[in-house]
């Protein structure tokens, strides 16, 4: 951690020569148009304040544009796109955090280590697309790798197209998405690890402690900061979920794989309802800053 | 000589003390490993080979494959992707150098001045990291389209510039707070003034984050496809990532034409990960923990 630093006090015409050319490209085509969406959302065709906008997409009930479908839950999706975003939180999170921890331990002891991570991190440099292209392509009757292994286990039930069932369409999404992102938590993590001094593990060794312990009880809580940091992250990288779903279902079969942000640019681009997409644009804003304002506290805390 | 005969000795020793637990775990990792390769191998070998044949046999199977490239030439000329690339090129170049000159020079005021609102201006940095492109891509339509901007590729250089400066901020002012100040307060009492200081001192000893922060950037937009699909919709403005898409039909899919294209287009990033790999792992662990 840096030593507190002081900070000069400079002549104003030398602070806005060096923050005016960055500020202005950034209020004209980034926070004016945050503002703006804000505004849209709250306000009916005539400018006039409504929360009809919010109101009807809370109750929209076609499977494609729900937001929550609740009355279908015990049976198979659409359960509505805010729901399958909490899902897919509550698969994907705890998966490639734990994965990416437990393998960067792992790594240490591992021969060909960096091969291993480079390996890993490939999912972070594809883009979005193209990565739910090949998660459909895995998940694919005929050519891809799970429903042929899964039938030749004897799973015959699964050995089909998975994206094209609605019971099945958004867990390979999910599950994609782990392949996808495991990359990022392994290489969070493995850069704390390999900081970690090495005596401390050491000195457990020596006393006895077994590789478990070890983990459990030293590594983890030592990279907790890399582990928050990849939490933030992933939870943020969940809920703008976009690319992945247009490119491999694009929300189907029947509205059972919409994530939120594709529910938004329906809103835009089929219906031209711009105030409704704007609401949506808005409670998915919301949802992001539980993540973010965890961050914040955590960066102001370590100190500036 | 001496040195080296040590090393041997050493790691033979160790050679020797491997246990089953190490064995264990090596396997594991690499199986790991193996699984997550799977699917771009898959992806590839159903790219070099007829989709009928992939079909009937699986691409796991290369019992008489018959090898070709003829997806790759179809999708490159007769789809539309190397248009695509043309265009992905034209606007990922200067939307990656441009955010980061511009970002370099906010967190340099961020990262050395003391003025009011520093904090909330940092605070506001970290905030837009997290806001969703959906949210501001309605205004955003309908000012692109009064500056007659839309369905532009200027239009799209500017807005990634843009969006890129949040996060490039947030990331080159954490690198510039671990940079030891005193060359630059010895320039400062020659009489240097604080641009030459920025331009002459800090961009330079600044080159590693510099790079890492282009990779990251120049994949980003790249890999964009939201921004593309809302303000491009001439499929001759079309980028890679929207070329690649409407690869696929609504019910029938073409895996051989569609692995071919997919590939096509995660190539350049990928080219530039394997060149610039430390730049693009230190920038990623600095982007995302604040340790620059």
């Amino acid at each position: 951690m840096p030593p507190v630093r002081k900070r000069r006090r400079v002549k104003w015409g030398t602070i806005l020569f060096f923050l005016i050319p960055p500020l202005v490209p950034l209020s004209i085509f980034v926070i004016y148009p945050i503002i703006g969406t804000f505004y849209l959302s709250f306000v009916n065709d005539h400018n006039q304040f409504t929360l009809n906008n919010y109101i009807s997409v809370i109750q929209q009930t076609s499977p494609d544009l729900a937001l929550v479908l609740l009355n279908n839950m015990p049976r198979p999706p659409p359960w509505g796109a805010l729901i399958h975003n909490m899902v897919w939180l509550a698969i994907h999170l705890p998966l490639v955090t734990f994965l990416g921890l437990a393998l960067a331990y792992m790594l240490k002891v591992v021969y060909g280590r960096s091969i291993i991570k480079s390996i890993m991190f490939i999912g972070m440099v594809v883009p979005m697309v193209v990565g739910g292209l090949i998660i459909r392509f895995m998940f694919e009757k005929y050519v891809g790798v799970v429903p042929v292994v899964l039938g030749a286990i004897g799973l015959k039930s699964l050995a089909r197209s998975w994206t094209i069932y609605p019971d099945t369409a958004l867990f390979a999404l999910i599950l994609g998405s782990v392949w996808l992102w495991t990359g990022f938590s392994l290489t969070i993590h493995a850069a704390a690890i390999d900081s970690l001094p090495n005596s401390y593990l050491e000195a457990a060794k020596i006393d006895g402690a077994s590789e478990w312990q070890i983990f459990r009880k030293i590594v983890i809580p030592l990279v907790k900061p890399a582990t928050l940091t990849v939490v933030v992250m992933t939870m943020l990288w969940d809920l703008k979920i976009f690319g992945i779903v247009y490119a491999a279902t694009m929300g189907g079969p029947g509205g059972a794989s919409t994530v939120l942000a594709l529910v938004m640019y329906w809103y835009f681009a089929r219906m031209l309802a711009y105030h409704k997409a704007a609401a949506v644009a808005v409670i998915l804003t919301a949802i992001t800053m539980i993540p973010i304002s965890i961050f914040i506290r955590w960066v102001m805390r370590r100190g500036r | 000589m001496g040195g080296k005969e040590v090393t041997v000795r050493r790691r033979r020793r160790r050679f020797k003390r491997i246990s089953p637990y190490v064995i264990i775990i090596n396997i594991v990792a690499w199986g790991i490993a193996f699984v997550w390769l799977l699917p771009f191998i898959g992806l590839f070998m159903t790219s070099i080979r007829p989709y009928s044949e992939v079909i009937i046999k699986g691409w796991w199977n290369l019992i008489g494959a018959h090898i070709s490239f003829h997806n790759y030439a179809s999708a490159l000329f007769q789809h539309g992707i190397a248009r695509g690339y043309l265009n992905s090129f034209i606007i990922a170049i200067p939307a990656s150098i441009i955010p980061v000159f511009l970002a370099a020079m906010c967190a340099y005021a961020l990262a050395r001045f003391s003025f009011p609102l520093r904090s909330a201006l940092f605070l506001l940095m970290i905030v837009l990291m997290a806001v969703p492109q959906q949210t501001m891509v309605i205004p955003l339509f309908f000012l692109l389209k009064d500056l007659h901007l839309l369905n532009r590729l200027y239009g799209l250089i500017l807005v990634h510039s843009a969006w890129g400066i949040a996060w490039i901020t947030f990331f080159m002012r954490n690198f510039f707070n671990m940079l030891p100040k005193e060359i630059e307060e010895v320039a400062l009492v020659d009489g240097a003034s604080y641009w030459t200081i920025f331009r002459k001192i800090v961009l330079p000893v600044s080159l590693p984050a510099i790079a890492s922060a282009l990779a990251i950037q120049f994949t980003w937009v790249w890999s964009d496809f939201f921004f593309a699909l809302m303000f491009l919709y001439s499929p001759s403005k079309w980028v890679v990532t929207q070329r690649v898409v409407t690869l696929r039909g609504a019910y029938y899919v073409d895996w051989g034409l569609l692995s071919a294209g997919s590939i096509l287009a995660m190539l350049p990033p990928l080219i530039l990960y394997a060149a610039l790999q430390k730049y693009y792992l230190r920038g990623m662990v600095g982007w995302a923990t604040g340790k620059g």
